[in-house]
């Protein structure tokens, strides 16, 4: 499965580790249990840490642990399942969330412009001819009717731009 | 009538070339129809029981002159000829090819027209008043703020892959024509200590679990509108039911959590947002106000001899029927019935729309309305010119005076075309129209809504409908529950089932029976026929109704 990471890539792969396998050295993603379970001990493990976050809890349980993780990854466990967009615009624009925001699951092309205003910076997509047409998806839109945290002008924000240099 | 800026246009220029590659890529079977297929409802596009289905939006049931021509030209050159009106005031074509959509497409995107968010289980079109704009009973234009919400929730990123479809009403005047409380949100503008803001409805919806919407906020005040509705939205995407696609509205997800609940986490989710990005400030209002083309009105008197030497009994009951007051002086509301005796309810050809766009550009300001019971409606006209405008509507075959009428019914395509159907509603409505298609007797009959559903779907509001009329299928066979005393208005209620559903063969008597018995019962012609069943409930109709003859 093709990864595509937009943001600051990770510096080596990220293994994910089931909950009852010990953890190895280096990069690792743990479940949400095993975040909540054995805070303590990862909190002071080195490598980088990951968390596969369930798209049916709250992601307000995650804010004590965001200072630590560097990567969260959102499921997208049918591509029509939406829940997860909702969530990472939590983490990014209520909770200030840095790291990686991951989409794994069922990862499709036509999701991932949505996904990326969403505030998602790497993706697990389904598909390597998806994964080949990454920039093209992301450039299929160059307008935007709605704010959200990922920095693109809106079409509101140009209207008043444009009003301001008709004023002047 | 709001005109596109560049931004608009690019918008939407950017969603033709998006929807040409995915058609392309369903073609070439690199998209599996299950993938494609939220991707093509998104853009209004349906596989129904014969061929593919479009549903082209229609903003608020706003169009001008050169849309409606547009409509005409899908409907000739892609389609049978005619195109249908629906009950949330947007147009269906039934018979495209997929190969030739995207052409489509482009074409109605030249007249700033597209099918987005017409289905899929994403924000829908948002719908309004038919008479905004025009009627004096308007508080302030809602169309101003359903442009609003078109503009924030075309292609919302958060919401597009919502647990179901989301649908918004907003009314702006004192009598409710949007029927907001059977919607999943109703917004009604309305004043408060000399500030207008919006009551905030959730979870009306009819379907087979029908629900009248639950008030939970009596009061927002206007510059907060988008980030509470992003509240509500919020807290359904994450919360809503997915394990179900019949408990998937937010209207469950109300009912099962209590509306009192819903409320504090909406108002809890608004609390961190209200003053961020979302909120309106007057600059941006009054950029979205001036692109709405307000007509020129012309200053004229009431009553203009043009209007009153006019005496020809089929006009005066014309007039009498199908027009209402105007906020301007010397003007009218026209509602042109798509209802004609034994016709389909809500179609109207490709050289009537043409036709009615002449005449919109001729005699209304330009602007034409979709109206909720599938009409259509000149909202500025010159009362001097009805009469005119009389003779070239009735050659048109759409100057039928039975608006608000018995056989001005509202219809769900049925069985004919759809394929969730169970019964063909159509012929029901079509049998039933030719079966009370003296205009005596309806006026005398007066107002009286029928809704017709050809399944549990609801798609005609059979629930809302005075009478209401329900498809079902028993043994092969199609038969019909009736129910009767809904009303879609700002009391709305559901209204009561009568009985075992009858034979689809006995349907149009048991009509019958109904409203003769409620000419029999009636205190006085004054008292219309809900009033009636209001008043005596449904027993003496039940009665009448299984009567055995």
């Amino acid at each position: 499965m093709p990864l595509v990471e937009t943001g600051t890539p990770s510096p080596a792969p990220y293994v994910r580790v089931a909950d009852d396998e010990a953890l190895p050295d280096g990069a690792v993603i743990v479940s949400a249990e095993r975040l909540l379970a054995e805070s303590e001990s990862l909190r002071v493990r080195n490598g980088d840490l990951g968390v596969l976050w369930p798209n049916d809890r709250d992601v307000a349980e995650l804010e004590p642990f965001l200072p630590r993780l560097n990567l969260v990854a959102l499921d997208f466990p049918k591509y029509r399942d939406g829940r997860a967009f909702s969530q990472a615009r939590l983490l990014r624009e209520r909770y200030g969330f840095k790291g990686q925001l991951r989409a794994t699951g069922n990862v499709l092309r036509d999701q991932l412009l949505m996904m990326s205003r969403s505030g998602f910076d790497a993706y697990e997509i389904d598909k390597d001819a998806d994964a080949a047409a990454f920039s093209e998806a992301l450039k299929s839109y160059s307008v935007f009717y709605q704010p959200t945290g990922d920095g693109r002008p809106t079409i509101r924000g140009l209207r008043a731009a444009l009003r301001g240099k008709e004023k002047a | 009538m709001y005109v596109y800026d560049e931004f608009d246009r690019s918008f939407l220029q950017e969603r033709v070339v998006e929807f040409r590659d995915q058609v392309a890529r369903r073609l070439s079977g690199e998209l599996t129809e299950d993938e494609f297929k939220p991707l093509r409802l998104m853009n209004g596009v349906y596989l129904q029981l014969h061929a593919y289905m479009l549903r082209v939006c229609i903003p608020y049931g706003t169009l001008s002159a050169p849309q409606l021509r547009a409509l005409a030209h899908v409907a000739r050159r892609y389609d049978r000829n005619y195109g249908h009106f629906t009950t949330r005031q947007n147009i269906q074509f039934n018979w495209i090819k997929l190969e030739e959509l995207p052409d489509a497409m482009a074409d109605l995107a030249k007249a700033g027209l597209h099918g987005i968010q017409t289905s899929g289980n994403c924000i829908r079109n948002t719908t309004t008043d038919p008479w905004a704009g025009a009627t004096p009973e308007e508080l302030e234009d809602p169309r101003i703020y359903a442009e609003v919400i078109r503009q924030w929730s075309t292609n919302h990123p958060e919401f597009t892959y919502l647990p179901r479809k989301f649908k918004i009403a907003i009314t702006g005047a004192q009598r409710d024509r949007a029927a907001v409380r059977v919607h999943d949100v109703g917004l009604r503008l309305h004043k408060r200590d000399g500030e207008i803001g919006f009551e905030v409805m959730v979870g009306g919806g009819l379907g087979r679990t029908p629900y009248i919407g639950k008030t939970i906020r009596e009061f927002l005040p206007k510059e907060h509108l988008l980030s509470y509705l992003e509240a509500i939205l919020r807290t359904y995407n994450l919360g809503g039911r997915r394990d179900n696609i019949y408990k998937a509205r937010i209207k469950i997800q109300v009912h099962e959590m209590g509306a009192e609940e819903f409320s504090r986490r909406v108002e809890r989710e608004w609390e961190e947002t209200r003053d961020g990005a979302l909120k309106l400030d007057d600059e941006t209002m009054a950029d979205i106000r001036s692109r709405f083309i307000t007509p020129d009105f012309e200053k004229l008197p009431d009553n203009p001899l043009e209007l009153t030497i006019e005496q020809d009994p089929a006009f005066l009951r014309w007039k009498a029927n199908s027009i209402v007051p105007h906020k301007e002086p010397g003007h009218a509301i026209l509602t042109i019935s798509l209802k004609p005796v034994g016709a389909p309810p809500g179609d109207a050809t490709a050289d009537q729309m043409d036709a009615i766009a002449d005449l919109a550009e001729r005699y209304g300001y330009g602007e034409i309305r979709v109206s909720h019971e599938q009409n259509l409606i000149l909202p500025h006209v010159r009362q001097k010119d009805l009469p005119t405008l009389w003779r070239a509507l009735d050659a048109l075959g759409v100057a039928t005076p039975n608006v608000g009428l018995v056989t001005d019914i509202i219809s769900c395509p049925g069985l004919d075309y759809c394929a969730l159907a169970n019964t063909r509603s159509i012929p029901v409505a079509q049998r039933i129209s030719e079966r009370f298609s003296d205009l005596e007797r309806q006026k005398e009959i007066g107002l009286l809504h029928l809704n017709i559903s050809g399944c549990i779907n609801a798609c005609g509001h059979h629930h809302v409908g005075h009478i209401g009329l329900l498809g079902v299928e028993k043994k092969d066979e199609e038969f019909f529950q009736i129910t009767l005393g809904g009303k879609g208005n700002s009391k709305a209620r559901l209204g009561s089932l009568i009985g075992p559903a009858v034979a689809e063969s006995e349907v149009v008597d048991v009509v019958e029976r109904l409203v003769d018995t409620y000419l029999a019962l009636r205190t006085s012609p004054q008292e219309s026929f809900i009033a009636a069943v209001e008043r005596l409930g449904i027993d003496p109709f039940k009665e009448s109704a299984y009567a055995p003859r």
